[in-house]
C-alpha cells in the first residue's frame, strides 16, 4: 500500500464553499437547520408513482430558468448546478482564480453518481415510433450532451468559461469527495494552480427505484446508527469549493489538509465486513495531513443509515479513533445525497471548523450496539482545529479528507 | 510538462483481440479471420464472465494484459477508469424499465450500472485494496484519465494503471450516444526509468497553431465508430514508433504528447 499512499499534502486554500440541499440553498441555510435540528426529509413526492419513503428534495429545482445561452444544458441535475453555484460567493471567488491565474489554468473537477439520467429517463417514457418501428426520443429531448455521464462538468464548465482540465468523477457515493483528492492532484502536477470542485445528484427514477431493489429504502425517516435503523432516505444536493495553491492567493481561514482513497476490493454494494476499506482511507487521510487521531475535533461519517454500514464504519472509527472524537451522520437532515454526499458533509465540516457547530446524529436516539463514545446523537459547541469527511461507494470505493483551520 | 514510461500495454477491440493482433494490423494490415465478439476475462468467475456488461468485460481483459506486460501485481497498483459514456445496455434497460415497470428492476443490473462498475470488479477480482477511480469526460475520456493517471504519478503513485474503455450503445439511447463495437485500452505507467521502454511527455496544449499531424490511422479507421476511439492515435503511435501525438482533452484543449522509444 504504501505506493498508492500519497505523501503530506501541500495545503490548498479554500476560497469560497457553499452547499444546497433539502436544507435550503446556500450556508445560512444550512447552518440554521443544523443548528435547530430541523430535517430537510420530507413524504416522497417525487415521481408520479412514489414509493412509499421519505426524501431530501430541493425547493425551487423546478423554477430555475438558466441563462438563454445555456438553455441547451437544461435537466433537473443542471438546473441544481445552477442554484448551488449562485451562493455564498462562488461565482466571486472563481474571477478571482481567473484574475490571478487565466482562465486555462483553473481546472473543473465535478462529482455525481447519475449525473442527467433523469432526463433520459424522461425521454424513455415519452419516446416515438417512426414509420420503421424505430423509437426516438421527444424532438426536447434530443440534446447529446445531457445524456451522458460528463453532462455535469460539460454544464458547468460552459457555465463558468472555466477552460482549465474539466473532468467528471463518477465513483457512485464517494464521487465529490474524490474531486478534491483529483484538483489537489491536478494543481500540484503543475496542471492547474485553482479548481472549482464540487457534486451534483439529483432525484429520479434510477435511484429511488434501484436502491428500493436492492431492499436499502427506509419507509420512515432515516436514522443513522440507531440500533432501529431500517434504511436510507434518499436525497439530492449540490455544492462546490473553490481550491487554490497556497501562497498563491489571498490567505483563507480554512484549507484542505488531506485525502485517503482505498478499495474495499469485497462487494458491488455491500461495505468490507471489517471496514477495511473505510480504514485504510481515514488511515491514508491523516497520514496526508500530518495528524495523529487526537487531533481531529469532528468527523462527518458516511453513515448511511443502512444496516450494513453504520456497524462496520462505527466499528472502524472505535478502532482508529479516541472516545474524544465528535462524529455523527448528517444524513438525517438532507438524506443520503449519494454523489453529492461528498461535498455537502465536507461543507458541514467546514462548518463545524468556522463555526464550532459540531452537529449531531438527527433521527437517532437507541446506539447501534457497535457504535463508540465517538458516535454523537446530539449537537454540541466546541473550537476545533481539525475536520473529516468520510465518503463511500459502491464498487467498494472510499474517500476520507482532511480539512483544517489555519492558526 | 509530466513524464511517464509506459511498462505494459493492453488492449481488446472488436477484431483484433490483443495488444499484438492491434499491432499486427497497425504495421502490416492483418488481422485475426476470427476473433471473439466479446473477451472472457480470467479475472471472473467462469459464470460472471458471460453475465458480466461487456464493457466490465473489455476493461478487465486489457487492465490484467497491461499489468501482465508491466510484470507488475495489479494489488499495487492505483486505478484510473475511464469511459465516455459508461455501459449503455444497462442505461437502456434502467431507462426502459423505469419507463414501464419501475418496481421491476433488477437489484444487480441497478449496481451494475455505476460508472466505477468496472473499477469495482477490478478491485474486487485482483484483491486490490489500492485506490481506483472512475471519471468521464466526454471526446476527452482517455486525456483527462491520462493526465489523472500522470497526476498520480506526480503525487507519489510508483506506478499508476490507467484504463479506457467504450461498448456499443443500445436502444433509443444510441442516437443521442453513438457508439460501436468493444474498445479496451490500458497502459501501466510509471516514474521508473528503464532503457527500451517508451517515454511519454505530455502537456496541455490550445488547439491554435497546432498541427492535429497524420490523418486517421489503421486502428482508428477500423475502430472509429468506438466512443474511446480518441484513444487509438497513442496506441498507434505507440505500436508504429511515432515520435508525436495531439489528444482531444475537452472544449479548445489537447494533451499533446512526445513521445521517446527506448
Amino acid at each position: 500500500m504504501t505506493e498508492a499512499s500519497p505523501p503530506r499534502l501541500p495545503p490548498l486554500n479554500l476560497l469560497a464553499y457553499s452547499a444546497t440541499t433539502a436544507l435550503g440553498a446556500g450556508l445560512d441555510a444550512q447552518r440554521q437547520a443544523l443548528a435547530q435540528g430541523r430535517s430537510g426529509l420530507r413524504r416522497n413526492d417525487f415521481g408520479s408513482d412514489p414509493l412509499d419513503c421519505w426524501i431530501g428534495r430541493v425547493e425551487g429545482v423546478e423554477d430555475v430558468a438558466l441563462p438563454p445561452a445555456l438553455a441547451g444544458f437544461a435537466c433537473r441535475n443542471n438546473a441544481l448546478a445552477w442554484l448551488a453555484l449562485q451562493q455564498d460567493g462562488l461565482t466571486d471567488a472563481l474571477a478571482g482564480v481567473v484574475a490571478r491565474h487565466g482562465a486555462r489554468r483553473v481546472a473543473v473537477v465535478m462529482g455525481t453518481s447519475t449525473s442527467a439520467i433523469g432526463a433520459t429517463e424522461e425521454a424513455y417514457a415519452r419516446l416515438s415510433t417512426d414509420a420503421e418501428g424505430m423509437a426516438h426520443f421527444p424532438p426536447e429531448l434530443q440534446r447529446p450532451r445531457i445524456h451522458t455521464p460528463h453532462a455535469l462538468g460539460d454544464f458547468v464548465q460552459a457555465t463558468t468559461g472555466l477552460q482549465g482540465p474539466c473532468v467528471t468523477v463518477a465513483t457512485a457515493c464517494s464521487s465529490s469527495a474524490k474531486v478534491f483528492a483529483q484538483a489537489a492532484r491536478l494543481i500540484h502536477a503543475g496542471f492547474a494552480d485553482a479548481a472549482l470542485v464540487g457534486g451534483v445528484d439529483t432525484l429520479c427514477g434510477s435511484v429511488l427505484f434501484g436502491f428500493h431493489s436492492l431492499q436499502l429504502v427506509a419507509s420512515a425517516p432515516c436514522q443513522p446508527f440507531d440500533a432501529r435503523r431500517s434504511g436510507l432516505s434518499l436525497g439530492e444536493a449540490g455544492g462546490y469549493a473553490v481550491l487554490e495553491r497556497a501562497g498563491a492567493g489571498p490567505a483563507t481561514a480554512l484549507q484542505l489538509r488531506g485525502y485517503g482513497e482505498s478499495s474495499d476490493a469485497h462487494h458491488m454494494s455491500a461495505p468490507h465486513p471489517q471496514g477495511l476499506g473505510a480504514r485504510l482511507a481515514m488511515e491514508q487521510a491523516l497520514r496526508s495531513a500530518g495528524l495523529e487521531p487526537a487531533q481531529l475535533g469532528y468527523l462527518n461519517l458516511h453513515g448511511t443509515s443502512t444496516p450494513a454500514n453504520d456497524s462496520i464504519e462505527a466499528a472502524a472509527v472505535a478502532a482508529l479513533f479516541p472516545p474524544s472524537l465528535h462524529a455523527s451522520s448528517t444524513k438525517g437532515w438532507t438524506g443520503h445525497t449519494l454523489g453529492a454526499a461528498g461535498i455537502v458533509e465536507s461543507v458541514f465540516a467546514l462548518l463545524a471548523l468556522s463555526d464550532g457547530l459540531l452537529p449531531g446524529t438527527l433521527n437517532s436516539t437507541v446506539p447501534d450496539p457497535a457504535c463508540g463514545p465517538q458516535i454523537r446523537f446530539d449537537n454540541a459547541r466546541a473550537d476545533i482545529g481539525h475536520a473529516m469527511n468520510n465518503s463511500f461507494g459502491f464498487g467498494g470505493n472510499n474517500c476520507s479528507l482532511v480539512f483544517g483551520k489555519v492558526e | 510538462m509530466r513524464e511517464a514510461i509506459v511498462e505494459g500495454i493492453g488492449f481488446w477491440g472488436s477484431g483484433l483481440p490483443d495488444w499484438d493482433a492491434a499491432c499486427a494490423w497497425a504495421r502490416a494490415g492483418q488481422r485475426p479471420a476470427q476473433a471473439p465478439a466479446r473477451p472472457a476475462p480470467a479475472l471472473l468467475a467462469a459464470n460472471e464472465r458471460r453475465r458480466a456488461p461487456a464493457t466490465v468485460a473489455v476493461a478487465l481483459e486489457a487492465a490484467l494484459a497491461a499489468c501482465e506486460a508491466a510484470g507488475r501485481e495489479p494489488t499495487a497498483l492505483p486505478s484510473v477508469f475511464a469511459s465516455t459514456h459508461g455501459e449503455m445496455s444497462i442505461t437502456d434497460y434502467m431507462c426502459a424499465t423505469l419507463a414501464s415497470d419501475p418496481r421491476a428492476v433488477s437489484p444487480t443490473r441497478f449496481h451494475n450500472s455505476v460508472h466505477n462498475a468496472a473499477a469495482g470488479y477490478w478491485t474486487i477480482g485482483t484483491g486490490a485494496h489500492a485506490p481506483a477511480t472512475a471519471i468521464s469526460a466526454g471526446h476527452g475520456s482517455f486525456a483527462q484519465g491520462l493526465i489523472e493517471a500522470m497526476a498520480q504519478l506526480a503525487a507519489g503513485s510508483e506506478a499508476v494503471l490507467l484504463v479506457a474503455y467504450d461498448g456499443p450503445a443500445c436502444g433509443p439511447l444510441a442516437e443521442m450516444a453513438p457508439s460501436e463495437g468493444l474498445l479496451g485500452v490500458a497502459l501501466v505507467l510509471s516514474r521508473v526509468p528503464c532503457p527500451g521502454l517508451p517515454v511519454l511527455r505530455m502537456e496541455l496544449a490550445q488547439h491554435a497553431g497546432m498541427d492535429r499531424g497524420d490523418a486517421a490511422g489503421p486502428l482508428s479507421r477500423l475502430l472509429a465508430g468506438n466512443a474511446m476511439q480518441p484513444a487509438l492515435p497513442l496506441l498507434e503511435a505507440l505500436a508504429l514508433e511515432r515520435g508525436q501525438v495531439l489528444l482531444p482533452a475537452g472544449a479548445d484543449q489537447w494533451l499533446r504528447i512526445d513521445i521517446g522509444h527506448g
